[in-house]
C-alpha cells in the first residue's frame, strides 16, 4: 500500500512539473505556431541557475531561487524571441530549426560551465520532515510541488479567463488574423507569452531540482514528455496541458516502477491512441 | 559537361584510398554514410514537404538490430542486414501511421517524440540494448569472401553502396511517382482532388525513406562496429537535418554536400574544441539567419544569374 | 431509364461548424448533362456545399450521391475516380512548375502510372501530347512549357478550367470561374465553358449573373445554407424570394 501511494504521489510531483514545462510549451505554440525545442533546455537551465543561487547566495532559498530564475529565464526567452524568432516569422521551419539550435547551445553552455556530475538542489529544510497523514508517510516536498502545479494552473486559468491579457491570448489562439484587424497588439503578445512561458519553465527547473537534481540531458528526458503530454492534450489548450500533465506523469512513473525497461514503451500507447481517434488532441480545438 | 564532371568526381572517388592516408579515407567513409542518411531524409524534408526530426530512428535501430542480432541469436551478418531492414520498414509503416495523422509542426513534433521514445528504450533496456556502455565486437560483413575490415576495403564497399543509392533515389525523385509527392508538398488539397492519394503517397515515401536510412544504419554500425544509444538521440537526427538544409533541401546532391561540410566540421573542430554541440546549435542559426535556402541552391543561382548575364 | 438516375443528388445536408450551421437540410438533384448556377450572397454556404460534394468536409449528417452511388463518407481522391473534378475560387496551382506538368498531374491522378517508382513521368508520352492538346483548348498551347508563376491571373484562371477538363470528369464543380478577370478575359472563359461537351454535367459558383445566367439551364439560390429557390432559370429569377436575397428585404 505504501508503495502505491508513494508511486502515486511521484507521478503527480512528475505531472505537476511536467505541466509548468508543458503549459508554456503549448500556450506558445498555440498563439504564435512556433515549436519551442528549446523549453527542455530553458528548465534544466532553471534547475542549473536556482542550484547554484541556493547552494552560493547566502539568504536564497528554493523559492526565492525559483522566483529569481523565472525571471532571469524569462528575460532570456524575450531575447530569443525579439532578436531571432522574429526575424523568421514568415519560416516557422526555420524558428523550430533555431530553437533546436538554441537548445544545444544552452546545453552545452550548460555543461561547460557545471560539469558532467548532477548537482544536487537540497529540500527545504521545513520541507524535510515526511508529512503523516491517514497513518502513511508521505514525502512533503512532493505534496508542495503539486501545490505549486495547482497553483500556477489556477494563475495561469486566472490570467487567460479573467483578464483582458487573457481574452486578446484567447483571441489570438482562435484566430490570429482576426486579433490583428481588431487591434490586439500582437507583437507585444507574442513576447509577453514566449517570456511567460520560459519563466515558468525556467521557475519549473528549479521547483524540480529537489527530486531530480540538475545535471546534463535533464533538457533531452523532460522535453519528449512534454511533447507527448502537449501531443495528448491538445495545443493551446491549458485544460489539455493540465491533464495530459497527470496522465503521463502517472504512465512514466508507474511504468519506471513496475517495468523499468520498456517505461519507455508505455509512453508510446496513450500517444497513438489519441492520434488514431482524435489527432487535435483530448483537448484541443486547433490540428497541431 | 555536368555529367560528365559526375563521372570525373566518381572515379576520382574510385581511385582515392590508392593515395590518401588512413585518416582521409575513414573521413570519406563516414561522409558517404552521412551522405545515404541525409539523402533518404531529404526524400521527406525537401520532396516530401514534410520535415521529420526523429530520422535517427532508422538509422539507430537497424543498426541496434543487426548488432543485437548477430550477437544474440547468432544469425550471419548478411541474413541480419536483411532482417534488420525489413523490421525497420515495418517499424516506420507503424511510425508512418503516427506521425502521418498531422503535417507541418505537428509531424515533426510526433517524429520528435517518437524517436526519443525509441532513444529512452536503447538506454533503459538494458537486457537487449546493453544501455550506456552500448553493443560492441561486432563484425563486418564480407560480401564474395571479401574481407572488409581494412579501411580502403570497407571505403570501397561504402562508395558502392552509396552509388547504388544515389542512383535510385534519382530515379525514385524523377518518377511519376517522384512527381505525384512533389505535387503533395506544393498543394496536398488539390492533389487528392485530382485523384491522387496524398496519405498513400506519403507514407510510401515514409518507409522507402526508412528503408534507406536502414541500409546507411547498417554500414554505419559496420563501421563503427560499435552502436550506443547517442545514434538515437536528437542530436542524430538534428544532424541529418541540418545536412539536407545546409545543403539545399530537394536538391539530389544538396545532402550529400551538406553531410559532407558537417563531417569534415565535425572531424576538424572536435581536434580543436570540445563543444561539438554547441558549435552544431551555431551552425543551425547560421544556416537559417544567413543561408536558408542551403548551399547548392545558393550556389546554382549565382552560377545560373552569371550565365544568364553571358547570353 | 438510366437518364432518371441525377448526376449528383444532396439528401438532407447538414453541416456545423461547432455550433455555427453551414449548411442546412439542403437537397438537390442535378440531372446528367445539366448546367447549373448555384447563386446566393458572401457567406450563402456554396464553397463549404462544394467542400462536401469533393470531401474535403464530411457533412454532419445527409447524404451524397453520384450516378446513384452514396459517395458521403468516401475519401477526395476515390470521388476523383469516379468522374468527379473540381477548380478553385482561390488559384490552387503548383506555381513552380510549367503548365504542362500542372495539367499531366491531374491526367497522373486518374492513370495507375502515379504508383510508378521507377519510371520518369517525362517518359509518359501519351499523357505530355495529351495535356498539351488541352491546353491548346483553352488557347494556352504556346506558352505549355512557361511556369506557372510567370503568367498572367487570368491565364491561370484558364489552366484551373484545363487541369480539371483533361480529366474528362462526368460531373465538374466550378467555383467562381470568373472571379477577378476582365470583360474581355470573362468572355473567354465563358466560351471555353460553354464549349464543354454534355458528357460533362456542370454545376457552377459565380457571382457575375451577367456572364453565367447565360450558361445556366438551371440555378438555385442558396441563403444562410438553406435552399431558397430552385429550379429553371428563368423562373428562379422571376421568383419573388430571389428579389428578395439580392435587392434586400
Amino acid at each position: 500500500m505504501q508503495f502505491w501511494i508513494i508511486q502515486g504521489l511521484n507521478s503527480l510531483a512528475l505531472g505537476g512539473l511536467l505541466f509548468l514545462l508543458a503549459s508554456g510549451f503549448s500556450l506558445i505554440f498555440g498563439l504564435m505556431r512556433i515549436a519551442n525545442l528549446t523549453h527542455g533546455a530553458f528548465f534544466m537551465l532553471g534547475a542549473y541557475l536556482g542550484a547554484n543561487a541556493i547552494r552560493s547566495i547566502d539568504g536564497v532559498n528554493l523559492w526565492t531561487a525559483a522566483a529569481g530564475t523565472g525571471l532571469l529565464v524569462a528575460a532570456a526567452g524575450g531575447l530569443l524571441e525579439r532578436l531571432v524568432l522574429r526575424q523568421l516569422s514568415t519560416n516557422p521551419l526555420g524558428q523550430v530549426l533555431v530553437t533546436l539550435g538554441m537548445s544545444f547551445i544552452i546545453a552545452d553552455a550548460c555543461l561547460m560551465i557545471w560539469g558532467g556530475d548532477p548537482i544536487p538542489v537540497p529540500t527545504p529544510a521545513d520541507l524535510r520532515k515526511p508529512l503523516l497523514m491517514f497513518g502513511f508517510a508521505f514525502p512533503t516536498y512532493r505534496v508542495a510541488v503539486v501545490g505549486c502545479a495547482i497553483v500556477a494552473a489556477i494563475a495561469l486559468y486566472g490570467l487567460l479567463e479573467r483578464t483582458r491579457i487573457g481574452a486578446m491570448i484567447r483571441a489570438g489562439v482562435d484566430d490570429m488574423d482576426m486579433a490583428r484587424a481588431i487591434g490586439i497588439p500582437v507583437s507585444a503578445l507574442f513576447t509577453a507569452v514566449f517570456c511567460l512561458g520560459a519563466g515558468i519553465a525556467g521557475a519549473g527547473g528549479v521547483l524540480g531540482g529537489p527530486i531530480m537534481s540538475a545535471y546534463p540531458g535533464l533538457d533531452a528526458d523532460m522535453l519528449p514528455l512534454a511533447l507527448i503530454v502537449v501531443i495528448l492534450g491538445g495545443v493551446g489548450s491549458l485544460l489539455g496541458a493540465f491533464v495530459g500533465s497527470f496522465i503521463i506523469g502517472f504512465i512514466y512513473t508507474f511504468g519506471i516502477a513496475l517495468l523499468p525497461d520498456l517505461a519507455y514503451v508505455i509512453l508510446f500507447l496513450p500517444m497513438i491512441v489519441v492520434i488514431a481517434f482524435r489527432p487535435q488532441g483530448l483537448f484541443g480545438r486547433i490540428g497541431a | 559537361m555536368k555529367r560528365i564532371s559526375g563521372f570525373l568526381f566518381l572515379a576520382l572517388l574510385c581511385v582515392f584510398p590508392l593515395f590518401a592516408g588512413d585518416f582521409y579515407i575513414n573521413l570519406v567513409s563516414q561522409i558517404l554514410i552521412a551522405a545515404i542518411f541525409a539523402m533518404s531524409l531529404n526524400l521527406l524534408v525537401g520532396y516530401g514537404g514534410l520535415t521529420s526530426l526523429g530520422h535517427a530512428s532508422f538509422l539507430g535501430f537497424a543498426a541496434y538490430a543487426s548488432a543485437w542480432s548477430t550477437t544474440h541469436m547468432g544469425l550471419g551478418v548478411g541474413t541480419s542486414a536483411v532482417i534488420s531492414v525489413l523490421a525497420t520498414m515495418v517499424m516506420a509503416g507503424l511510425f508512418g501511421m503516427i506521425a502521418l495523422r498531422a503535417t507541418g509542426l505537428g509531424f515533426l513534433m510526433i517524429t520528435l517524440a517518437l524517436s526519443q521514445v525509441l532513444w529512452g528504450l536503447a538506454y533503459r533496456w538494458v537486457a537487449v540494448t546493453n544501455g550506456d556502455n552500448g553493443m560492441s565486437g561486432l563484425a563486418r560483413p564480407s560480401p564474395f569472401g571479401i574481407s572488409l575490415d581494412s579501411g580502403a576495403n570497407y571505403y570501397w564497399f561504402t562508395l558502392v553502396v552509396f552509388v547504388i543509392a544515389y542512383w535510385l533515389m534519382a530515379i525514385f525523385v524523377a518518377s511519376a511517382f517522384g512527381s505525384a509527392l512533389r505535387g503533395t508538398r506544393d498543394q496536398a488539397r488539390r492533389m487528392s482532388a485530382l485523384g491522387h492519394d496524398v496519405w498513400m503517397i506519403r507514407w510510401i515515401t515514409f518507409i522507402y525513406a526508412g528503408f534507406w536510412g536502414a541500409v546507411s544504419g547498417l554500414l554505419y554500425v559496420y563501421y563503427t562496429k560499435y552502436i550506443h544509444p547517442s545514434s538515437l538521440s536528437i542530436t542524430a537526427s538534428a544532424e541529418g537535418l541540418l545536412s539536407v538544409i545546409a545543403g539545399g533541401s530537394g536538391t539530389l546532391g544538396g545532402p550529400v554536400v551538406g553531410a559532407a561540410l558537417l563531417i569534415i566540421l565535425k572531424n576538424y573542430a572536435s581536434a580543436y574544441v570540445e563543444r561539438w554541440n554547441m558549435l552544431l546549435g551555431f551552425v543551425f542559426l547560421f544556416i537559417v539567419l544567413v543561408l536558408p535556402e542551403g548551399i547548392v541552391p545558393g550556389l546554382k543561382r549565382i552560377f545560373s544569374r552569371r550565365q544568364g548575364g553571358q547570353s | 431509364m438510366s437518364a432518371s438516375v441525377p448526376a449528383l443528388e444532396i439528401i438532407n445536408l447538414k453541416k456545423f461548424f461547432g455550433g455555427l450551421p453551414a449548411t442546412q437540410d439542403v437537397n438537390l438533384q442535378v440531372m446528367p448533362g445539366e448546367r447549373r448556377l448555384i447563386i446566393g450572397p458572401n457567406g450563402a454556404g456554396k464553397t463549404t456545399l462544394f467542400n462536401q460534394i469533393t470531401g474535403d468536409f464530411l457533412p454532419t449528417s445527409g447524404q451524397i450521391k453520384l450516378f446513384g452511388t452514396d459517395i458521403t463518407r468516401l475519401k477526395p481522391h476515390e470521388r476523383a475516380h469516379m468522374g468527379l473534378s473540381r477548380t478553385y475560387q482561390i488559384i490552387t496551382l503548383f506555381a513552380k512548375d510549367t503548365l504542362v506538368h500542372n495539367v499531366t498531374l491531374g491526367l497522373l491522378g486518374l492513370s495507375p502510372a502515379r504508383w510508378n517508382l521507377f519510371k520518369p513521368l517525362g517518359h509518359y508520352q501519351e499523357m505530355e501530347v495529351e495535356a498539351r492538346r488541352v491546353l491548346g483548348l483553352v488557347g494556352l498551347g504556346s506558352m505549355a512549357d512557361r511556369l506557372v508563376s510567370e503568367i498572367a491571373y487570368g491565364q491561370k484562371r484558364r489552366v484551373e478550367i484545363a487541369m480539371a477538363m483533361a480529366q474528362k470528369p462526368k460531373l465538374l464543380l466550378l467555383d467562381e470561374p470568373l472571379a477577378g478577370l476582365s470583360a474581355e478575359e470573362r468572355t473567354t472563359i465563358k466560351e471555353l465553358i460553354a464549349a464543354i461537351p454534355k458528357e460533362t454535367t456542370l454545376v457552377m459558383i459565380e457571382h457575375d449573373m451577367d456572364t453565367a445566367l447565360d450558361l445556366a439551364e438551371t440555378v438555385t439560390l442558396l441563403h444562410y445554407g438553406k435552399v431558397i429557390v430552385d429550379g429553371q432559370r428563368d423562373a428562379v429569377i422571376a421568383d419573388e424570394k430571389t428579389r428578395e436575397v439580392y435587392l434586400g428585404h
